[in-house]
Formats: structure tokens, sequence, C-alpha cells
């Protein structure tokens, strides 16, 4: 964890500005320099800072997959507490896993499939089946939060 | 969705090069001017495509380690007005409806980010007093297992 004295105002004043309103332009870091006064190279320097601190882990699309013709959903397993590390990474094979964790309850791993065909999606939940451990497929319904943004 | 949209979409996905002109070297590699490169990033925001573009942050890093998943029962016919609610909290990064399972009744989803794992529970108290929802669960992550972004 980064030790919040290393992060100085302009280190804040960007993280809370790149998570949402990232310039789309051809020099974006200059037009955020613009915005709290400081120059290209200042807002450069900072956001290497940031990201060699993991604080920025990159800027880039936050992709939405049903939009762009995938498909994805929640599983939630339950596994027994001796076999969660194995059957974690048995899970983690799969490319179309973007999160996996283990939360407690009855069923305690849970983690995000998205697939890029409703076919691909089935056979990665077919596989996981085989696993023989009972789980829950939790698709989304409606969005009604997407964003991210955590104030520093 | 095109083919460049896609290209541009891989290309940046990773995240961008922290250099005055990061979408340059890009642009170029599809054929395109840098000005199409950020005009078709726009465009897919406003169509939905991307939920965003821009920061990625590591929580961690930054102190925020409680990580919390409130699971709701709602009334199907309060959901809309639940949802919108629980979505106009900071502290929660992503509210969704999901489909309920015969041995689960939980049906809204929000993603509670904090500092400690009793400011999450303070927040999960405050969203139930304003939503009137009082049937819930708070399931922390206990392990990461994996998180990326999800790719195409």
């Amino acid at each position: 964890m980064i030790d919040q004295k290393e992060l100085d105002d302009i280190d804040r004043q960007l993280i809370n500005m790149v998570q949402l309103d990232f310039p789309l332009d051809s020099r974006p870091f200059r037009t955020l320099g613009e915005q709290i006064g400081v120059s290209e190279e200042a807002v450069i320097s900072h956001l290497k800072k940031l990201t060699e601190l993991g604080a920025i882990r990159r800027i880039g699309p936050i992709i939405d997959t049903r939009k762009i013709g995938g498909f994805s959903t929640l599983i939630a397993m339950r596994v027994p507490e001796h076999e969660i590390g194995k059957v974690a990474m048995q899970i983690n094979g799969f490319d179309e896993v973007s999160h996996n964790y283990l939360r407690p309850g009855t069923y305690n791993l849970w983690f995000t499939v998205s697939a890029r065909s409703k076919s691909r999606l089935l056979e990665i939940l077919s596989e996981i089946k085989k696993t023989g451990y009972p789980f829950l497929d939790l698709p989304v319904e409606r969005m009604f939060k997407i964003g991210v943004r955590f104030r520093v | 969705m095109n083919v460049i949209d896609m290209q541009l979409i891989k290309l940046t996905q990773n995240g961008i090069k922290l250099v005055p002109e990061p979408f340059k070297k890009i642009a170029l590699e599809l054929d395109i001017s840098e000005e199409d490169a950020v005009q078709r990033i726009g465009s897919m925001i406003d169509r939905g495509i991307l939920r965003r573009f821009g920061a990625s942050i590591g929580h961690r890093a930054l102190g925020i380690v409680a990580n919390a998943m409130c699971v709701w029962n709602v009334p199907d016919e309060r959901i809309e007005g639940a949802g919108a609610i629980m979505a106009g909290f900071d502290e929660v990064s992503h509210c969704y409806e999901r489909a309920r399972c015969p041995d689960w009744d939980y049906n809204l989803y929000t993603m509670v980010h904090a500092r400690t794992k009793e400011e999450c529970e303070h927040i999960a108290q405050e969203i139930s007093r304003a939503t009137g929802i009082s049937d819930y669960m708070i399931l922390f992550s206990e392990k990461e297992f994996k998180k990326t972004g999800v790719r195409i």
C-alpha cells in the first residue's frame, strides 16, 4: 500500500480526473496539464510515478462486453475449503474469466466470465460443471451503475 | 462493430503509452488520422460499446483495501427505485440487477469500496436505511485469485 504522504496534490487531482474525464484528443496529457495548471511533461511524469506505485493500472478502454456482442455472467460456486486453491487456479485458466474471488458463505468462489459468443459461454459453463461443484449462474438483468470513480 | 474500432480497442486495451502523443503510433498502424482515432473512441463511448475511456486504478495500492459485494433481496416492483438510490452512493462502483436463483433470493448486487471493513458495513447500513431493504448480506473478498480488465 502506498504511504499517502507519497501522493501530492497533483497526483490526487490526476487520479480523480483520469478515471472519468480523460481528454480524448491527440495531446491528452497537455490538455490535462492545462486543466490543473502544470506542464505536459509534469503530467506524464506524475502519471508514470502513479503507474509504478500501482495507483494506476492502465489508461485504456473499459469495454461493455454485451454491446460488443459478448456474453457474460457471474458464477457463485460452492467449493470445499481444502479444494479452493486448486479449483480457483483451474477457473483462472480460462482467459474469459476476468475476476475471481474467495468470499465467505455457502457459495464461496465468485467469478465473472465474459465470452465472445453465447456458444463459448455455454462451453465454459459446461467445462465448469465437470468439476462437480454446485454453482449459481447470475447473469445481469439490468445495470444501474457501471462507472468507477474513487476520490483520493 | 467495424474492424477499425475493434482494432482500436485491441491496441489500447493494455493501456496507452505515457507519451505526448499516445494515439499517434496507434493511428499510424490503423492507417487513420489521430483525430479519427480519438473521435472513434468518443463515438464508442456514445454508443455504449465502451463504458468509459480512462484509468483503471489499483485500489489496494491506494489504501482502498476493503471491497465488499453486497447482495440485496429487493421486491421486483421496487428494484428500479432501489437501484437508483444505491447507484447514487459514491462508495458504490457497480450496481446490477441479476437473475434470481431457486437457491438464492438475492437479485441486486452492489460493489462497495472503502478503507476498512467497518466502513463498508456502515455504508451498507446507510444504503439499507435509504432504500428500506433489510434483507442483505455483505460478502467481503477474502482473497483475490484473479483481477484483470475484460479484454477482447
